[in-house]
């Protein structure tokens, strides 16, 4: 099922009359079948997009389109729509079953048809052998599937999931964000899920959406926002360790920092903001930046080293190179990989190409 | 503007806070200081068992005065043959005498027949009204501070003023119900129907338990709507927004979501009121009158009297010998059957109450 916003908008008025504008003219189109991520920081505006998805929340303005149905005033229950809450909502005093069952309870569903669905959801998500305990004896991954499996009950054709692995320990995480692609994958069910995670959401998801103060910043695959971000904002918001950001001038179709030629561009003469990841950094013979060893922090984690210098007014710079090629020199040496400067708008933060 | 004014305010509160905090912790060291002085600085030094019997002593005695001891006194009473409370004079003991005579007693029969009706009709209806109030109250937004305020005024009270006020608004006998209305036969009245002599000559005895049954329930309402609403309050809102998902009704909601997640309290309530309800006396008093007998019933005098009330009249003459033993014995059998239904509902809630 495609799902369609268009000009999407949601004003939360408080009671002092003041008004916050949650989500601005959102407008976006998620594809059918797909695990879509939805991605910004706390307060984004990213949870309140989900709910009006959902219908539990108004839109102050635009529409929701399911396919081709204009359901931006349709009840919830009438939607079609799975909903995972970020602690799960399972209800405490019934059994796992039970919680399973309760969405086919209110549709015409045999009892002998309702136990087969709730033992095949149980089977998909694995916690077939969990069915007559109560939610408070579970573990919490175990209490996600429940929730998971009772979202997927009564066949929706939306999943939605709210910080689905916000509650779970890092281990769990890992195991679950797997499990969740894989039930995406065998259901095929078009699944958009909340996060202000940002590993989380480039791991899992086949397409990302971003966004910062209820606004759309970016759309596409998680390699592709990474690699080429619209904005400096999708730039720094995404990576860890986070990308580097230095004042940059460029002059002559160069990108010069602190005097330092860094970089070739076809961008107009002026003043930039310039972003490198810091992986984008590599050790070589004669490079750019020429340092001491003793002058700069360097790190060696495993396979990775993490060398930390400055340029121009202290702005303390990450680069990641391989160990290998720092291991026994005295003196580091290192360039920017080809192609890799970003060159960011100073004023609208706006990539320029 | 107002915005300073307030922080201003808070910082002032937090800061006389602080002070009261730092005046406690000095007047308890000052205690402290000077009970060693004085030689009885081993109390701080005593073991935590000792200490809190000390510290529990107060409260022990005065419960072991006016409660325990009563208790086991009134079983031993409910032993004695005629017993002389002021003089103290016994002409023998038994061990079923006076429970006999009790069970045997028409009026005793009458009494727990009353007070059976008064409990099992009005608590299951308070019980049921009092949650549909408070999931209406839960719902609105608009003015429910002053439907919460209308609602909680009865507990706060006297309820012989409410009885009172309950007998007058039903009072009226057979010939004058017609010519002197009431409230309740204005209403009646007004709606097109016959009125009806309540409390007075010419009373029936449904029509007399009805009204007892009414203010009852009405005034039981009060203190459950508050316990009812902080527990539908106090209910995640995320189990609604699920329950709306999944497509399930109202009342659907309300039986599978709501009452089960304030199970302990509605449990809590029922236990307490079915006891409160055993125990019902002021009511009867205020609205049938001091005898809590209606002498000119349409079918000759009607007995209102509650267990309580049975009990209370021999305590009217104590003086008769024997009396004492009758409304110990009475009250013996009254903590049985209660003790019955609390087990019974105890067993029943072990399964149906959801913590």
């Amino acid at each position: 099922m495609e799902i369609r916003l268009k000009n999407l908008t949601k004003v939360f008025t408080d009671k002092r009359g003041n008004e916050t504008v949650a989500v601005d003219n959102l407008d976006v189109v998620i594809p059918s079948g797909k695990l879509v991520g939805l991605l910004g920081p706390s307060g984004c505006g990213k949870s309140t997009t989900l709910y009006m998805i959902a219908g539990l929340l108004k839109p102050s303005g635009g529409k929701i389109y399911f396919g081709d149905n204009d359901v931006t005033r349709v009840s919830p229950d009438k939607r079609g729509i799975g909903l995972v809450f970020q602690n799960y909502a399972l209800y405490p005093h019934m059994t796992v079953r039970q919680n399973i069952m309760f969405p086919l309870e209110n549709m015409k569903v045999s009892h002998k048809e309702a136990l087969r669905l709730t033992t095949e959801m149980a089977e998909l998500v694995g916690i077939a052998d969990q069915l007559d305990k109560k939610p408070a004896q579970l573990s919490g991954g175990q209490q996600q599937r429940v929730a998971i499996a009772r979202a997927l009950v009564k066949k929706p054709d939306v999943l939605l999931l709210d910080e689905p692995l916000s509650n779970l320990d890092a281990r769990l995480r890992l195991q679950t964000r797997e499990e969740i692609k894989r039930i995406q994958r065998e259901t095929g069910i078009t699944t958009i899920f909340v996060t202000h995670d940002q590993e989380e959401a480039m791991s899992i998801s086949d397409e990302m959406i971003v966004l910062d103060l209820g606004r759309l910043q970016q759309m596409d695959t998680p390699q592709e926002i990474y690699d080429q971000p619209d904005n400096l904002f999708v730039a720094k918001f995404l990576g860890s360790p986070p990308i580097n950001v230095v004042d940059a001038v460029v002059k002559g179709k160069k990108i010069i920092v602190d005097g330092i030629e860094v970089a070739s561009t076809n961008a107009k003469d002026g003043e930039y903001t310039l972003g490198v990841r810091p992986e984008d950094f590599r050790v070589v013979e004669k490079g750019i930046f020429t340092f001491k060893r003793e002058d700069i922090e360097v790190e060696v984690i495993g396979r990775d080293t993490m060398v930390r210098f400055s340029v121009g007014d202290n702005k303390m710079v990450r680069a990641v190179v391989d160990s290998d090629s720092v291991r026994d020199k005295d003196v580091i040496s290192i360039n920017i990989k080809q192609g890799k400067a970003l060159l960011f708008d100073k004023e609208s933060g706006s990539v320029v190409i | 503007m107002t915005e300073p004014r307030r922080t201003r305010f808070k910082v002032k509160m937090a800061r006389a806070r602080w002070h009261l905090r730092n005046f406690f912790q000095t007047v308890g060291e000052t205690i402290k200081k000077g009970l060693s002085k004085i030689g009885l600085g081993f109390l701080f030094k005593l073991p935590p068992f000792v200490r809190a019997m000390i510290y529990l002593a107060p409260a022990l005695a005065i419960l072991g005065v006016f409660t325990f001891y009563p208790i086991f006194n009134s079983v031993f009473i409910s032993f004695l043959k005629d017993y002389n409370m002021f003089t103290g004079e016994v002409s023998g003991y038994t061990l079923l005498d006076n429970y006999l005579t009790i069970l045997k007693h028409q009026a005793f029969a009458q009494s727990v027949i009353n007070t059976a009706v008064i409990a099992f009709i009005s608590v299951p209806l308070t019980i049921i009204i009092s949650l549909a109030v408070s999931v209406a109250l839960a719902a609105i937004k608009p003015l429910k501070g002053l439907f919460q305020t209308v609602y909680f005024l009865p507990y706060v009270t006297n309820s012989i003023a409410l009885g009172l006020v309950f007998a007058y608004m039903f009072s009226g006998n057979a010939n004058t119900i017609n010519t002197q209305l009431s409230l309740s036969n204005a209403i009646l009245k007004g709606i097109g129907l016959q009125p009806i002599a309540w409390l007075g000559i010419g009373a029936t005895y449904w029509s007399a338990m009805s009204v007892i049954l009414l203010y009852t329930i009405w005034n039981g309402l009060a203190f459950k709507i508050i316990v009812f609403l902080t527990g539908i309050q106090s209910i995640d809102k995320q189990y609604y927004q699920a329950a709306q998902i999944d497509g399930a009704s109202k009342y659907k909601t309300f039986r599978r979501v709501t009452v089960p997640l304030i199970s302990p309290m509605i449990f809590y309530i029922l236990i307490t009121s079915l006891i409160g309800s055993f125990k019902t006396y002021s009511s009867v008093v205020a609205i049938i009158g001091a005898t809590g007998r209606i002498t000119s019933g349409r079918h000759g005098p009607l007995d209102m009297r509650t267990i309580v009330f049975y009990i209370y009249d021999f305590l009217q003459n104590a003086g008769q010998p024997g009396n004492m033993s009758l409304a110990a014995a009475a009250s013996i059998i009254l903590f049985i059957i209660i003790l019955f239904f609390t087990v019974i509902q105890l067993q029943v809630g072990k399964r149906r109450v959801h913590y």
